[in-house]
Formats: C-alpha cells, sequence, structure tokens
C-alpha cells in the first residue's frame, strides 16, 4: 500500500540528480560547513571576549591567564558613567556600615574603596554623539531623499559628472579635509559646536545617501508617478504620496547606514572638539590614560557603542552589499 | 479699429474663459530645487576648503601662530618631497596596503566560495561573519589592544603560548604593523567576502552546466568561469579596500598610537601630528594632505569607474 502510495507522488519536476550527489560531494559540502561555522565564531570571539570583559572585577579582567569563567559584576559599567572619590578608611567603615541603605551601584564602588561623586564625563559625550548623529542623520537622508530623487527622475545636465562628484567627496581621506575645515570653523565659530560636527556629518553622510537613495528609487516604476500625474496630481504630491510611501524601506536602510557612520565616526570629532561637543569614539580613546588602564570599563564602554551596530547589522542584512557598494550592486 | 484687436466677450461664458492656472512647480524648478542644498553643501564643505588648503599648501602657516600665511611657493612640496622620514612612512603605508588587502582578498574570496551554497542557516552564518565590518574602527584597535595583551590577552592564549611566552604583538617594532594587517583583515576580509558572494551568485548556472557536458575539470571550471565572471566584483573591493588603507587613521589611532617607535606610522596618522597638535605645521600639513589626496583621487576615479561599469551591465 504505502509504496503504491509513494509512486503516486507528483513527478519530480527539476533534476536534483540524486544518483550523483557522491560521498565527495557530501564530504566537501560537510567541510564548508565547518569551516565557516569555525570561521564565524572565531571572528566573533573578540566580541565575545569584550563582552566578557565588560562584566569582569579589576582582577579578573587582567587575570593570568585570561579567566572564561568568573563572577559577572557591574564594576565595569558603574566605573564608566561615574566619577569617584577615593574614601579613607573612617569615611569607608562609615559607608560600610550602612551599605544597605546605599543604592546598589555606589555600595559596589564603596566596596572597592571609592564614593560615587556624579555622573562621569562619558555620560554627556554619549548624549552628544547621539544628539549629532541623529541631527546630521535626518539632514543627510532627507537632502539625500531629494536630489536623489532629481537624478532619478529627472534629465539633470552633467548628470554623470555631478553624481561622480558627489560619491568623490566621500572618496577624500578626512584627516585632509578637516585641516581647512578648522580653520574655517574657527573663523566662524563652529569650532568645538554641535552645529560644526552636524553640519560636517551631514556633509560625509549626503554623498552615500544621494547614491544609496538613488538605487532604491531607481527601482521604483516610473509608471506610478506618470499615472498620478495623469490623474490630476502635481508633481510634488505625487512625490509625496506615491515615490515616498513605496522608498520607506530604501530610507529606511539608508537612515540606519548613516547613523551608524556617524556615531562611530571618530576622525572629524577628535579634530574638531575638545569638550563640549566631543563625542564618544575619541574619549573612549582618552580614558586609557587616567588611573591605570581600567580594561573592564573601557570593555564596558566599548560593549555600549558595539551591541547597537551588532543588533543593526542584523536587522541590514538584506541591504548590507547596497550599503557598502554606494547602492550600485544589488542581490 | 482692426476688428483683429477686438477681444471676443467671454465673460459670461464659463467655458470660454481660461482656466485657472494651478499654481504648481515645473519639473525643472522641482529638479534644481531637490538638488541645489546638497550641491551647495558639498562646495561649501568640501570644495571650497580643498581650494583654501590647495592656498595653504604654498605658504609658510602655523594655525595657532597670530603671524597671517606667508607665500613660499613650491616650498612645502619640496620638504615633503625631499623628509626621507615621510617617504619611509608612505612604505610602512604601503606595506601595510599591499599585506592587508591581499590578505583580505584572499581570505574574502575564499570565505564566499565556502558560503556560496547554501545551507542551514548559512544567511545567519553570512550575517554574523559580517558583523566587524560595521563596528567603529577606533573602538576595534582599542578592544583589540586587549586581546593582544601578552600577559591576559586571548591572542597569545589561543596560538598556544602561555602567559607572558608570547610575542608582545604591539610593542615590537617587527609585529606591530603584523597585528594592524590582523585586525584590519579581521574587520575587512567579510567586505570582500559580501561583494564576491554577490559576485558569484550572479554567474548564469548554464556556464556550469555547458563546462560539464564538455567535461571541464573543476579546476577548469574555476579558472575560466569563476573567477573571470567575479574579477569585476573583486576589483571594487580591491580598490575600495586601497583607497580605505591610505586613508586608514582610526584602526591605528586606537590599537598602536603609530608606535612602537614610528614602527605603524601609516601617512594619514602622520599627516594628523603635522597639521594638528602637537606640531601644527598647517602649510607643511596641507602640502602633504594634498600630495595624499592626488593619490586617492587617482585611485577613485578607477574605483568609480569601475562601479559605473557594473552598474550598467548588472
Amino acid at each position: 500500500m504505502k509504496t503504491t502510495l509513494r509512486r503516486q507522488r507528483a513527478p519530480i519536476v527539476q533534476s536534483i540528480r540524486v544518483d550523483k550527489i557522491s560521498g565527495a560531494t557530501r564530504l566537501v559540502r560537510a567541510i564548508r560547513i565547518v569551516l565557516a561555522v569555525v570561521y564565524a565564531i572565531l571572528s566573533l570571539l573578540p566580541v565575545l571576549w569584550i563582552g566578557m570583559t565588560a562584566f569582569k572585577s579589576r582582577p579578573d579582567a587582567t587575570a593570568v591567564p585570561p579567566k572564561v569563567i568568573f563572577k559577572p559584576t557591574l564594576e565595569g559599567f558603574v566605573s564608566l558613567l561615574t566619577d569617584r572619590a577615593i574614601l579613607n578608611e573612617a569615611r569607608r567603615q562609615e559607608l560600610l556600615a550602612h551599605a544597605d541603605e546605599l543604592p546598589w551601584y555606589q555600595r559596589l564602588m564603596v566596596q572597592q574603596g571609592m564614593e560615587i561623586t556624579g555622573p562621569s564625563q562619558y555620560v554627556s559625550r554619549l548624549w552628544n554623539s547621539f544628539i549629532i548623529a541623529g541631527v546630521s542623520t535626518v539632514a543627510a537622508v532627507v537632502l539625500g531623499l531629494l536630489a536623489a530623487y532629481a537624478f532619478s527622475r529627472f534629465p539633470v545636465p552633467g548628470k554623470g559628472d555631478l553624481l561622480f562628484f558627489i560619491l568623490s567627496t566621500r572618496m577624500l581621506p578626512p584627516v585632509v579635509v578637516t585641516i581647512p575645515i578648522f580653520l574655517m570653523y574657527r573663523q566662524l565659530g563652529l569650532y568645538d559646536t554641535h552645529i560644526g560636527l552636524i553640519l560636517l556629518y551631514t556633509v560625509f553622510n549626503l554623498s552615500f545617501s544621494v547614491w544609496l537613495m538613488k538605487g532604491f528609487l531607481d527601482e521604483i516604476p516610473r509608471e506610478y508617478e506618470e499615472a498620478a500625474l495623469v490623474d490630476g496630481y502635481t508633481r510634488l504630491q505625487a512625490f509625496f504620496k506615491v515615490v515616498l510611501p513605496n522608498s520607506l524601506s530604501g530610507l529606511a536602510a539608508t537612515t540606519v547606514f548613516c547613523l551608524i557612520f556617524a556615531w562611530n565616526e571618530y576622525a572629524f570629532a577628535l579634530m574638531l572638539t575638545t569638550d563640549r561637543a566631543r563625542t564618544a569614539p575619541p574619549s573612549i580613546t582618552t580614558m586609557l590614560g587616567r588611573g591605570g588602564i581600567e580594561w573592564a570599563s573601557i570593555a564596558a564602554g566599548s560593549l555600549g557603542f558595539l551591541i547597537p551596530v551588532v543588533l543593526v547589522t542584523f536587522a541590514l542584512r538584506k541591504y548590507l552589499l547596497r550599503g557598502v557598494t554606494f547602492g550600485a550592486i544589488r542581490q | 479699429m482692426a476688428f483683429w484687436n477686438k477681444t471676443p466677450k467671454t465673460d459670461g461664458d464659463p467655458l470660454l474663459r481660461p482656466l485657472p492656472r494651478r499654481r504648481q512647480l515645473s519639473d525643472r524648478a522641482i529638479l534644481w530645487l531637490f538638488i541645489a542644498p546638497t550641491l551647495i553643501l558639498l562646495v561649501a564643505m568640501n570644495i571650497f576648503p580643498l581650494f583654501y588648503s590647495l592656498f595653504l599648501s604654498f605658504t609658510d602657516y602655523s594655525a595657532i601662530s597670530a603671524s597671517p600665511p606667508v607665500w613660499v611657493g613650491l616650498g612645502n612640496y619640496q620638504r615633503v618631497l625631499s623628509d626621507k622620514q615621510l617617504w619611509t612612512y608612505f612604505a610602512i603605508t604601503g606595506r601595510y596596503a599591499l599585506a592587508a588587502v591581499g590578505l583580505e582578498t584572499l581570505l574574502g574570496f575564499g570565505l564566499a566560495m565556502v558560503l556560496r551554497e547554501k545551507f542551514h542557516a548559512s544567511g545567519f552564518i553570512t550575517t554574523l561573519i559580517l558583523v566587524p565590518m560595521m563596528l567603529s574602527p577606533v573602538v576595534v584597535g582599542l578592544f583589540w589592544k586587549l586581546i593582544f595583551n601578552p600577559q591576559s590577552g586571548i591572542f597569545n592564549y589561543l596560538l598556544g603560548f602561555a602567559a607572558g611566552q608570547g610575542p608582545d604583538w604591539l610593542r615590537d617594532p617587527k609585529l606591530a604593523l603584523w597585528a594592524v594587517v590582523i585586525v584590519d583583515v579581521w574587520m575587512w576580509a567579510p567586505f570582500v567576502m559580501l561583494l564576491c558572494l554577490s559576485g558569484l551568485n550572479a554567474i548564469p548556472e548554464y556556464l556550469y552546466e555547458a563546462a560539464v557536458i564538455d567535461r571541464a575539470s573543476p579546476w577548469f571550471q574555476f579558472w575560466r568561469i569563476t573567477l573571470p565572471q567575479v574579477a569585476p566584483l573583486l576589483l571594487i573591493a580591491v580598490l575600495f579596500r586601497t583607497i580605505e588603507a591610505f586613508k586608514a587613521f582610526d584602526l591605528v589611532m586606537g590599537l598602536t598610537g603609530g608606535g612602537p617607535g614610528d614602527a605603524t606610522e601609516l601617512i594619514a596618522v602622520n599627516l594628523y601630528r603635522i597639521a594638528f597638535p602637537p606640531q601644527f605645521q598647517t602649510g607643511l600639513g596641507s602640502a602633504l594632505a594634498y600630495i595624499i589626496l592626488v593619490l586617492i583621487v587617482a585611485i577613485s576615479n578607477l574605483y568609480i569607474r569601475t562601479l559605473n561599469q557594473i552598474r550598467g551591465e548588472v
């Protein structure tokens, strides 16, 4: 009975050539999978290690040989985000006596012989990073969308050259561009201001967002708008009501890429800010200098910086290829 | 009065009245309205500064001195080109670019060949491998410092050295550049892989079918089908990474800061030192910047041209 049923199944349309899958082919396949998995694990090991170090206590972080199993603690994060004063013995005993009444982060530091005096600079630097990355991304994406639409739909005179010019600005090394910008900003009073960095990041991301958005807009059939125009929409109405809703996923991808670039940017921030508008990346490196090497808090700072990017990488997986090639290559 | 000057009375007849012109922008106006902000910003923030620094490169000027720029003609360029130290830094950058881009190409292409055929969860694994590429280079440099630490780092540990017995990657002048290359490869081999994967996926199946019918060996198929078909994308990856290698700044600043001595002093890092604190030799820095710029523009040209070719084909 069973055998007849099996025979009655639909014929195999696509040849999968079961007869040809030899042992050797299967072995090669297995080797491929093993290689891929091993590489993935090895390449994530450093990130994993940072994740672990962030939760280590100070002695554990520099233990010899490296410790894989340890008691997790939030010391690193607390010391990253706070300023502390070293306690004298009397004050320490006094605070320890009331340890239960203290908030957990204060207790953690008192056990180390320190007292939290307030939030650290790093908190305000992170805040700067948020604001500067956020505002510049919105500006770059909006301007990029408009320009990309024009390039995608209208016969712009000298289109190829203009697009070429736009992309070439992205290729300039930051250090080269910054020398004159530094002087300009000093004249204009934009040095070490949020506006100054926002402006620069906007321009830096603009070329990218024009190219990426143009790729996305090129994929929306012109017929949609033409139908809308025939129906009596103006060009602007057609843009807002037809093109925009159709480009939302592209817009989202562009936004996230711009956010990552602005969030990760180091060179401009290092050269054009000192304190007020300084973002997190250049300040993580200067943390090394003060009070010995606090690996746990550096790891904590790095981790806080990496996690959003790792998550975003997964959210963007469909668009990564486009993103890294300025929208030129699609899957 | 000639009869043709008489306008017909149309006031009363709504059908004959000219339609009220809808207030709307012409396509031409929209075009310029949409493009202008971008172009103005790019010119103001990229082109104008470049001309400004071109001028500065012909002057003796320091950003921290009160005296205005003094015209010295080609003096700065002469100084840069005759400075043996700077040639050393160019050579270090070249060595770094060659090693990093070479290894990235090999590893990236290899990974692409491995991940080419889909298997269970291959998409997930591909994304995992791509993660390092998206991270902040300076933060990456910083935490690799911990990983390279000869006492408590895991790098030597994984290589099988006992604590303190292995090489001190970041303090040994012979190894430091290799340490930078290792981290760079870790970050960017996935980029090459990503491009190669897309190239491999685009190869039409019938080419291989034809090859099988002709009894071509796998080796022959690889050299005559796979490689030539992936070549344009591989070239893009290589050019892009080469440009980036000459711009490399963040990673080195995080990892070695140019040291030990000047073993990892890449040209961009040295430019920073010349033009910004501590030296603040703005004029000289601008001249060096221009020399680097010409180099990068030359490679970029090639890159964008290849990109455009691919755009046309794909």
